[in-house]
């Protein structure tokens, strides 16, 4: 494959056809040909990954073609773009394995569905079109809608309208914000907006419009309300697509748009985005402290970690903002992990009530492993990959306000109050439940599911460089664009700080010596 | 009368002279009707053709006047003819059989198709408003007739009498209207009410322009002039339904168009609130009233009175871009709204009764997965979700109206939208996520199954590749309004 070959919309190509043959397969077949497709897409991504080079361009694997008139089909990756598409296509298969036996009805419509899903989500991370972004982004309600409302849980018609509903009256504004953007700066290529200096009246009505979108999205607290909902009638896959790519979109959005585009807003905001992410740490992490369902418990830690997400984003520094991208990428595979897990036993008792189980320590030694990693990574235990990011993104914003850091911090110690108290009360004590105590350990494909989401734990927990590295420069030239506007909080260790100097871009020979020492550590690897 | 005069009016000669033709023939013939139904898309195809040349030429960039300033021929009454024409054939194609069915096939169906296009053609062509009114008229008394063609049936009765005394009434308000600003002007010639119209407009002519959009709110059923909507939509045999909700609409809101973008331009304060008021209300109303019908075709109903508050969007920003917007909406609404209908035409029970309760079609995506999926297209297309193709049309507006500085009409309009989406939703939630009842038997009409299909096709992602010739034509008949004044 030669440097020219595009292979981004190759990746959404190839899901798309995929879906199309789904409709018309057989349920059997549609199974096989989506893991096939969702696996070429693996390859495509590891692909994407190795001849990405890191320090190069700032956009690679760029395409552009005329196709639709004035929505150019621009498309293009940055080292952020290129992590988050890198879960996406890692946690497809896993999606397709995990709903190979549970879905029995509509299968090819199903596979359709998550197909469609996959090639939306890339989308999302790839657009270098404004308009294009936003099609992508709104597109993912319509599968969505309909994997919750066809194949969700008894109270799946109502989550399915709150989801869609509540999202879409989130998106509208953003759209009217993107016009008005459009129009005044004359172009939709992401890139140069980037660039553009909007006038700060605007801006403050820009940031809110997005906002709006994205604090759904995300989801920040209180318009969280609609993710329980979603997460608990969800059928397994479907949590965990949602709570491992459709949840990062807000932070990405906040990340691609929001800062780089309205700094003095962003700014202007920044209490806003603190004070709510601060409610959402501490609220959510007791409301999930006295959930009886499981899959709701992990639908408000989940708010809780993007409330991490947040802060992290908006400390306007170098480590803030990369521990909120880590965050997300081991939120991603964590979440995802976990409603695997409550999917299993699901699937076995078809019940989420947490004291219907107990003692599976017992009975499914291979299954308590692996979700003791997982609930290790979701508190963020050291060597696992929650760590690194909630690390990272508290030392940022201990930078800003050391108050935050104190807040959140608490949040993170009620995490690891709620998720040992979720594994005690599932995984030991007593078998209190005979039919829970009958139940098998994970099969094969039960492990080779759970499998690599734990290698990939682990592997950021240990050497996370592999994943900071793409992201280390484009997170610098974000800071570096808003780092003027960055608001005198009460943190103390503004001036002079010696760790933002170490990743300025711009000085040549830093710059230069900095690829030499992430070539090596690649070709180490 | 010059060569000119018949040159430009060749669309309307056309079609008047084969529906008289036609006309003789179903005379002597009345068991003809459909033979006469696919030999009257002749005719259509040809005047196209003719509006297609107007449209494209060089030779006539300007457009051309015919019968002294009674009549233009340009690109944006070619543009609106191409829509009109398209729904007709459309409706002539998909009709047939649903009537002789209904027992109520008659030769006349196709002759008064005929006959409401040419009266559209000249609705959309209209400089003067003497023509306007025989225009308008001549489509009405078609469409009157048409609403009430299955004689037999006391809701298509109704339906045709309701059409009538209102739009009898409808055309009162708009003719007093002209008469006011005739009064006040002096002038039946747009041009010419447009210069006397420059400066401070005097009581007298404001009340004329205000009864004569209140008029044209009326044939275009936006809120507050909805209420015969609903009812003649349920009523008249569905073909028809499907015809009212496009080519007429088209008519007016391009007639609606023309009238303030070329009569009313000296005074854009003056009407622009209204137009911006009917608009909300219409999408609101729209979306609210069409939340608890069982019916689908009183739920498509309220849909197209959303719709139009949409399309009045693209005219309240009172510019070129609008009116090229509110083209390209035009387009793919009639596109949405024919797809929707031809969905309605094959639900149908075993017997071959038409079944139009919403809890009919529960799950049907299990035994008709195809006609469910695209209904569902046709849904979410109307709603205005992205990738599908009637989000193009919402997003050209709302371009429009923020490049006019709409910023509370953009915003509300867009949030209203969201409402609006609710009641699609749940026309797809019936269908996908609800316990099947088995109700609708198997379609065996290919046409309605290509049509529909095709259309599917134009509405879904696929028609964004339509984009650039959609907007370069609709651009260049956007340029003939709004000359002076935008």
């Amino acid at each position: 494959m030669n440097a020219d070959f595009p292979i981004l919309s190759m990746m959404l190509a190839v899901p798309l056809a995929a879906a199309m043959l789904c409709l018309v397969a057989s349920a059997h077949s549609a199974r096989f040909l989506a893991l096939g497709a969702t696996l070429i897409n693996l390859l495509f991504g590891i692909w994407l990954w190795s001849r990405y080079e890191i320090g190069g361009a700032q956009w690679q694997f760029t395409e552009s073609a005329n196709l639709f008139g004035p929505i150019g089909w621009k498309l293009g990756i940055d080292g952020i773009s290129l992590m988050l598409i890198m879960l996406s296509v890692f946690l497809m298969p896993i999606c397709i394995g995990a709903s190979w036996r549970a879905i029995k009805d509509r299968v090819s419509e199903y596979m359709a569905a998550f197909l469609l899903m996959e090639v939306l989500m890339i989308g999302v991370f790839a657009a270098q079109d404004l308009m294009l972004f936003y099609i992508f982004f709104e597109a993912g309600l319509i599968p969505m809608y309909l994997i919750i409302g066809i194949w969700g849980g008894t109270n799946r018609i109502y989550a399915s309208y709150k989801f869609f509903l509540y999202t879409l009256l989130g998106s509208v504004l953003m759209l009217i914000a993107m016009i008005w953007m459009i129009q005044e700066a004359g172009t939709a290529d992401i890139p140069t907006l980037l660039h553009y200096d909007f006038s700060k009246e605007a801006q403050t009505w820009l940031w809110l419009a997005f906002f709006a979108s994205f604090a759904v999205k995300m989801p920040m607290w209180p318009v969280h309300t609609w993710l329980p909902d979603a997460h608990v009638q969800a059928p397994t896959a479907g949590s965990v697509i949602l709570a491992g790519v459709l949840l990062k979109m807000g932070g990405y959005g906040f990340l691609r748009f929001s800062m780089p585009m309205f700094p003095d807003a962003s700014a202007h905001f920044i209490w806003l985005i603190f004070g709510l992410s601060m409610v959402a740490v501490i609220y959510t992490s007791l409301v999930a402290l006295v959930q009886q369902d499981m899959k709701k418990l992990i639908a408000y830690s989940s708010v809780a970690h993007m409330a991490i997400v947040t802060v992290g984003l908006f400390t306007f520094n170098q480590q803030g903002i990369e521990g909120a991208i880590i965050v997300m990428l081991s939120h991603g595979l964590v979440s995802g992990a976990l409603f695997l897990c409550v999917g299993v036993i699901y699937d076995r008792l078809h019940t989420r009530e947490i004291d219907r189980y107990g003692g599976l320590s017992i009975n499914m030694p291979i299954y308590a492993t692996f979700f003791l990693l997982f609930t290790m990574a979701s508190i963020g235990l050291p060597g696992t990959s929650g760590f690194v990011g909630e690390f990272l993104a508290l030392t940022g914003v201990y930078k800003v306000s050391t108050w935050a850091a104190l807040i959140c911090t608490t949040g993170i110690i009620l995490g690891a109050a709620y998720m040992l108290y979720l594994y005690r009360r599932i995984a030991f004590g007593t078998q209190k439940n005979i039919d829970a105590a009958a139940m098998e350990d994970l099969d094969m494909r039960e492990f080779w599911l759970l499998a690599p989401i734990a290698a990939a734990v682990m592997w950021m927990g240990i050497y996370p460089e592999s994943f900071i590295a793409p992201i280390r420069d484009d997170v610098s030239k974000i800071v570096q664009r808003i780092e003027y506007a960055t608001p005198a909080l009460d943190g103390k260790f503004i001036a002079n700080d010696p760790s933002t100097e170490q990743y300025r871009v711009g000085n040549e020979s830093e710059v230069d010596s900095r690829i030499i020492e992430s070539d090596a550590s690649g070709s180490t690897q | 009368m010059t060569e000119n005069d018949l040159f430009y009016t060749r669309p309307e000669l056309i079609l008047s002279f084969s529906g008289l033709l036609l006309l003789l023939l179903a005379a002597w013939r009345p068991n003809w009707g459909r033979l006469i139904c696919y030999i009257s898309i002749a005719p259509l195809i040809a005047a196209s053709y003719y509006a297609w040349v107007i449209m494209t030429n060089e030779a006539f960039e300007f457009g051309g006047d015919a019968f002294f300033g009674q009549y233009r021929a340009d690109g944006f009454s070619s543009f609106s003819k191409l829509l009109i024409y398209l729904a007709s054939a459309i409706t002539l194609l998909i009709a047939p059989r649903f009537l002789e069915k209904k027992g109520v096939m008659k030769a006349e169906f196709p002759v008064l198709i005929l006959f409401a296009a040419v009266g559209m053609g000249i609705m959309v062509s209209a400089v003067d408003l003497l023509s306007l009114y025989i225009g308008l008229e001549l489509n009405s008394l078609a469409a009157y007739v048409l609403a009430s063609f299955a004689r037999n049936d006391v809701k298509s009765s109704e339906a045709g009498l309701k059409y009538f005394i209102l739009g009898a009434l409808a055309s009162g308000i708009l003719l007093f209207g002209i008469s006011l600003v005739y009064g006040f002007t002096g002038s039946t010639s747009f041009l010419t009410i447009n210069a006397a119209l420059s400066g401070e407009l005097s009581m007298g002519a404001t009340f004329g322009i205000v009864f004569m959009l209140a008029g044209m709110a009326f044939k275009i059923s936006a809120a507050p002039f909805h209420m015969w909507t609903p009812d003649v939509y349920e009523g008249a045999p569905t073909p028809i339904t499907a015809f009212f909700a496009s080519a007429p609409k088209v008519a007016a809101t391009a007639l609606l168009v023309r009238i303030v973008g070329e009569a009313f331009t000296n005074q854009v304060d003056a009407w622009q609130q209204i137009i911006i008021i009917v608009a909300l209300m219409s999408i609101v109303v729209g979306a609210l009233g069409a939340i608890g019908q069982k019916s689908l075709k009183r739920l498509l109903a309220y849909s197209s009175i959303n719709n139009i508050g949409f399309i009045l969007i693209g005219l309240a920003a009172a510019s070129q871009i609008g009116v090229a917007a509110l083209l390209v909406y035009l387009a793919i609404y009639v596109a949405m709204t024919l797809g929707g209908f031809i969905c309605l035409m094959q639900f149908e029970d075993k017997d071959g009764t038409m079944r139009d309760d919403i809890d009919d079609i529960a799950g049907l995506s299990k035994h008709r997965p195809v006609l469910a999926a695209v209904f569902m297209i046709f849904m979410f297309s109307l709603a205005g979700i992205p990738p599908m193709f009637g989000f193009w049309g919402k997003l050209q507006i709302f371009q429009a109206a923020i490049a006019a500085d709409l910023f509370p009409l953009a915003v509300i309009g867009i949030a209203a939208s969201v409402i609006g989406a609710f009641y699609y939703l749940k026309v797809i939630k019936v269908m996908y996520f609800d316990k099947q009842v088995n109700v609708i038997a198997d379609s065996n009409s290919r046409t309605l199954v290509w049509i529909g299909g095709i259309l599917a096709l134009f509405v879904s992602p696929l028609g964004y590749l339509s984009i650039s010739i959609l907007g370069k034509w609709s651009a260049v008949a956007g340029a003939f309004l709004f000359v002076n004044g935008g």
